[in-house]
């Protein structure tokens, strides 16, 4: 598909897509708070929080979508931890103090991805036609941290549930056996949650963008220190 | 049976109980049996937990993880190339494949296009990729069954296509070389006819193989009508790949993808091939057939490469702008997707990584259910898990 | 044998030469086509070349294993029946014993010519079963308890096709005494034309068929190797056993092997004589002494056709199911030996 014209504001026109999402808005009517249409790419529907089974049920049995994709979650908040590559060091050993504190302090933002969000926690699924070859990503809020189960639809969402429930600390209600899938029993914590370090992190600092180690009898010190100018 | 007074030894012990909590609950009649981590046929580290009433199996539920390593986590904190290297080894029999679908998202929300020449490398690659997996599939139903040979040929044949992937990439098993916006090299001189060489051999390997295993009045005997999986309950679980077409669904992302992707499968002439039967033994043909059509692929595609540039004019520091992308694409083991969530940084915020294997193997509890243990090994082998792929 | 090598040794003297010549029988064509078979015929067909390292091309490489399971710790699983797992792999190697026995090598060359030889035979062979259900049930592991109920179902099962097939060959020998089976092939004649004898592989083919069949379930082997399922129980009944009791397991598979072969080229191929136009065309008797000699060799030959076969059919097939191999042994190969009996006494009242 060739890329729009940049002159042309009118913005192309995606007929399946749109006809799903009206299909969509008129079976569910005001469980869908929000959505989002990449011409020629994806749609995305954000629904309720109630309405969550609902969805999958409308979409499989009414509109035909019978092919389940995965289901997953998506955790809003900024890392606290100094992930970005141009950082000199991380954050939260403390090497860095205004950035530090103020990690603390801001709250962690609501969702700002397609189709908007308010809370922290965001789950997304999303559901595929064979016959129409079209998908469509769900999202929903998670505010309480708990939400309906998709297990009764499409049986597959059982694993996907019970990696999002022990990775977010998201409840599914209504599914048959939440343990945890990946992690060992005795783990605690969730660690998908961006507030939950990366443990590879706190055992060896991420030493800051390094172009080219210089050679051991070249520097004074062991290791290197940073050189940001070198990375561009 | 020794005094536990050590405080360290009761809290493992205590960790091993709850562990051990499932086993207890399944214990209730029947024998409990454990098929793995250490086994011979699980495809790596899988535990199965198989609750049995003499040869028949009432429970099955695998349990996995053991392999976990964090992908979605670890993409997090590394710039795109880097998540590159990183995803290279979630399924790494057809390592490739793996990267191919987080460039198409990236590329997607750069908005940047590779060049012909570099969509059709990548593609060749991708299809040579699937070869060597599933080449590797082929013999290794075999040793499952207890037909020890034909493994051996799997690996010595799949071996050219892997010297040719070397050539190309310089990695055998991790190549590494797609990049956002293309390819990282050209191809090596000499590259295409080599290649025509090796598909010659692939040829003649699949030919072997039908002979031996699928001509075989016994191989029929264990596969046929073992692990019947009806289109609709595949799809509810997600199956995907050669799964889902072994039970009679027509769809293969290489033809059927409603998005733009940057692989070049509709200047080929190539059929899809399905199954009506859903039983193990045509999860084995489909994947045969399926070898014999990527030849074909990879041998038209090397006849029609374009000249031109292998890299699009990207800017040497990758920041990918702001957005959600998905793309999913038919990799050797089903439908692998990613989706990638980016706030405009270097890295990406949150990668989703959909794994087909993990979707194939959440129908195995259901599919397990009354199965003899030797056809518990059967359905295992023909549903073709990568354990990187489930545990990631 | 009262006189050994045509010498006379005294009562002490001639049993310690048995017992070593028992030994020697057994031991040494086990360990010989454990190289030719396990290491270097499997190695070639998978395109390999198999061990290459101890000895000139690995030809040492079975005394380096038996070197190796000697000097290792002798490990009880501790809930196991400690009597009863250390006596189960000799009782398996004692029906391997007792069948050498009766295996006529040359035409004074067999340790005990019984009259009923092939009847004792068949009804040792089965002592092997008792050795496998005691190492399924000691281990006191559940992936040997499996293993060791598939092997008694199968063995047993397949005992009949076993004798079934065999007595074909009675008929037409008209005697169950070993060295009357192979002197009525040497001297029978096919139509009328005696140049070769009357192999019964030529005359009883579909009891040699039934024969071998039944032979390659009775050693477990590939495609009727359930019992030791190595994909799937790792190595059934024998999982626990380790060191030398599993080099024990091991030797026994080989040493059952050739004893069977033996069983089949006396039956089946002729025994230890050759057809009667190469023996008119050397000018020899077959009751010579040389063929006392001679012999054990042409046995030696004809066994090692024989395991070719088995071992080539083990390492080619997929294995069967439980229920399939049952069904085939109860459903197939029961009715065609019966038919081939029926067929055989017609022909031999006919004909």
């Amino acid at each position: 598909m060739p890329s729009p014209d940049p002159e042309n504001t009118e913005v192309e026109v995606d007929e399946p897509r749109q006809g799903l999402l009206d299909s969509i808005t008129q079976h569910l009517g005001d469980a869908v708070v929000a959505s989002h249409l990449a011409p020629g790419r994806e749609l995305w529907v954000r629904v309720e929080t109630s309405a969550w089974p609902e969805a999958a049920s409308v979409l499989q049995r009414r509109l035909g979508y019978r092919f389940f994709d995965w289901l997953s979650a998506i955790d809003w908040m900024e890392s606290p931890y100094g992930r970005s590559m141009d950082a000199e060091v991380d954050k939260e050993l403390g090497l860095v103090e205004t950035e530090a504190s103020e990690a603390e302090t801001v709250a962690p933002t609501g969702a700002d991805g397609y189709a908007g969000g308010e809370s922290r926690m965001q789950v997304l699924a999303r559901v595929h036609s064979i016959d129409a070859q079209l998908g469509v990503t769900l999202k929903a809020d998670v505010p309480d941290m708990s939400i309906g189960t998709w297990t009764n639809t499409f049986p597959g969402a059982e694993w996907h549930e019970r990696e999002a429930c022990e990775m977010f600390g998201i409840n599914f209600e209504g599914h048959p056996g939440l343990r945890p899938l990946y992690l060992p029993s005795d783990f605690q914590g969730n660690p998908m949650r961006k507030d939950y370090p990366l443990l590879a992190r706190i055992i060896k600092p991420w030493p800051g963008i390094v172009d080219v180690e210089p050679m051991p009898e070249a520097s004074d010190q062991g290791a290197s220190t940073t050189n940001p100018e070198a990375a561009s | 049976m020794t005094e536990v007074t050590d405080r360290r030894q009761l809290a493992y012990i205590a960790a091993q109980a709850s562990e051990a909590r499932i086993n207890v609950e399944l214990e209730a009649e029947g024998m409990t049996l454990n098929i793995g981590p250490q086994h011979p046929a699980t495809h790596g580290t899988l535990r199965i937990v198989a609750r049995l009433d003499g040869e028949q199996v009432m429970d099955a539920e695998p349990m996995m993880g053991y392999m976990h390593r964090g992908y979605e986590k670890l993409a997090e904190v590394r710039t795109y190339p880097q998540v590159t290297a990183l995803v290279n080894r979630i399924d790494w029999l057809g390592s490739f494949a793996n990267e191919v679908p987080f460039i198409l998202a990236a590329e997607q929300l750069m908005e940047v296009e590779a060049p012909p020449r570099a969509q059709w490398i990548r593609t060749i690659l991708f299809e040579m990729a699937r070869i060597a997996n599933l080449t590797l599939f082929l013999g290794d139903m075999g040793v499952q069954l207890g037909a020890v040979t034909p493994v051996f040929y799997a690996f010595r044949d799949r071996e050219h296509v892997l010297n040719q992937i070397e050539a190309a990439t310089g990695g055998r098993f991790h190549p590494n070389f797609d990049r956002i916006g293309g390819v990282k090299d050209d191809l090596p001189a000499g590259w295409i006819q080599q290649t025509r060489q090796s598909l010659d051999k692939i040829r003649s390997f699949c030919d072997q193989m039908e002979d031996l295993l699928l001509g075989n009045a016994i191989f029929e005997q264990r596969t046929r009508g073992v692990g019947v999986i009806p289109a609709d309950v595949a799809q509810a679980y997600g199956l995907s790949g050669a799964n889902i077409r072994a039970s009679g669904v027509d769809w293969d992302l290489r033809r059927d993808n409603p998005t733009e992707t940057g692989l070049v499968y509709d200047q080929v002439d190539w059929k899809v091939w399905t199954h009506p039967d859903g039983d193990s033994f045509a999860r084995y043909w489909v994947r045969l057939q399926e070898v014999r059509e990527s030849c074909s692929i990879v041998d038209q595609l090397l006849g029609s490469i374009p000249k031109g540039p292998i890299m699009a004019k990207v800017p040497r520091i990758i920041k990918v702008p702001a957005g959600e992308a998905y793309v999913a694409t038919e990799n050797p083991l089903g439908i692998m997707g990613y989706y990638v969530v980016s706030k405009g940084g270097l890295e990406p915020f949150r990668v989703k990584i959909r794994s087909a294997s993990f979707s194939n193997m959440s129908i195995t509890p259901w599919l397990l259910k009354g199965t003899y243990v030797p056809d518990v090994i059967t359905i295992l082998a023909s549903l073709y898990f990568i354990l990187g792929d489930i545990d990631r | 044998m009262t006189s050994i090598l045509a010498l006379d040794y005294g009562y002490g003297g001639s049993v310690g030469l048995k017992l070593l010549l028992a030994f020697v029988a057994v031991l040494i064509p086990a360990g010989g086509t454990v190289y030719l078979y396990l290491f270097k015929m499997v190695s070639f067909m998978q395109s390999r070349l198999g061990p290459m390292e101890a000895g000139p091309f690995g030809s040492m490489q079975l005394l380096a294993e038996v070197g190796k399971s000697a000097q290792k710790e002798d490990i009880f699983p501790e809930s196991a029946d400690r009597f009863v797992f250390a006596a189960a792999p000799y009782v398996v190697m004692v029906s391997t014993f007792l069948l050498v026995l009766v295996v006529p090598f040359g035409p004074d060359a067999v340790f005990v010519n019984f009259d009923t030889g092939i009847f004792f035979a068949l009804a040792v062979s089965s002592v092997s079963v008792i050795g496998i259900l005691m190492a399924g049930w000691a281990s006191a592991s559940k992936y040997s308890l499996l293993g060791g109920l598939r092997a008694a179902g199968q063995l047993i099962a397949y005992e009949l096709p076993l004798v079934l097939a065999v007595v074909g060959v009675v008929v037409q020998a008209e005697s169950m005494n070993m060295q009357d089976i192979v002197s009525a092939q040497y001297n029978g004649e096919i139509f009328g034309w005696a140049a070769i004898g009357n192999p019964f592989i030529l005359t009883q083919f579909a009891g040699f068929l039934i024969f071998m069949i039944a032979v390659q379930a009775e050693l477990t082997q590939t495609p009727f190797d359930m019992p030791i399922a190595e994909s799937e129980l790792v190595a059934g009944y024998m999982t626990e056993y380790s060191g030398f009791r599993f080099l024990m397991f091991f030797i026994g598979e080989f040493a059952t092997a050739n004893i069977f072969a033996f069983l089949g080229a006396t039956l089946f191929l002729g025994g230890w004589t050759v057809p009667p136009f190469v023996t008119d065309a050397l000018g020899v008797e077959i009751t010579d002494n040389i063929f006392n000699f001679i012999g054990p060799a042409i046995m030696g030959i004809k066994m090692l056709a024989l395991t070719f076969v088995v071992y080539w059919v083990r390492f080619t097939y997929p294995r069967f199911r439980e229920d399939q191999l049952q069904r085939f042994a109860w459903k197939v190969l029961i009715p065609l030996s019966l038919v081939n009996i029926v067929v055989t006494g017609l022909f031999k009242v006919v004909l």
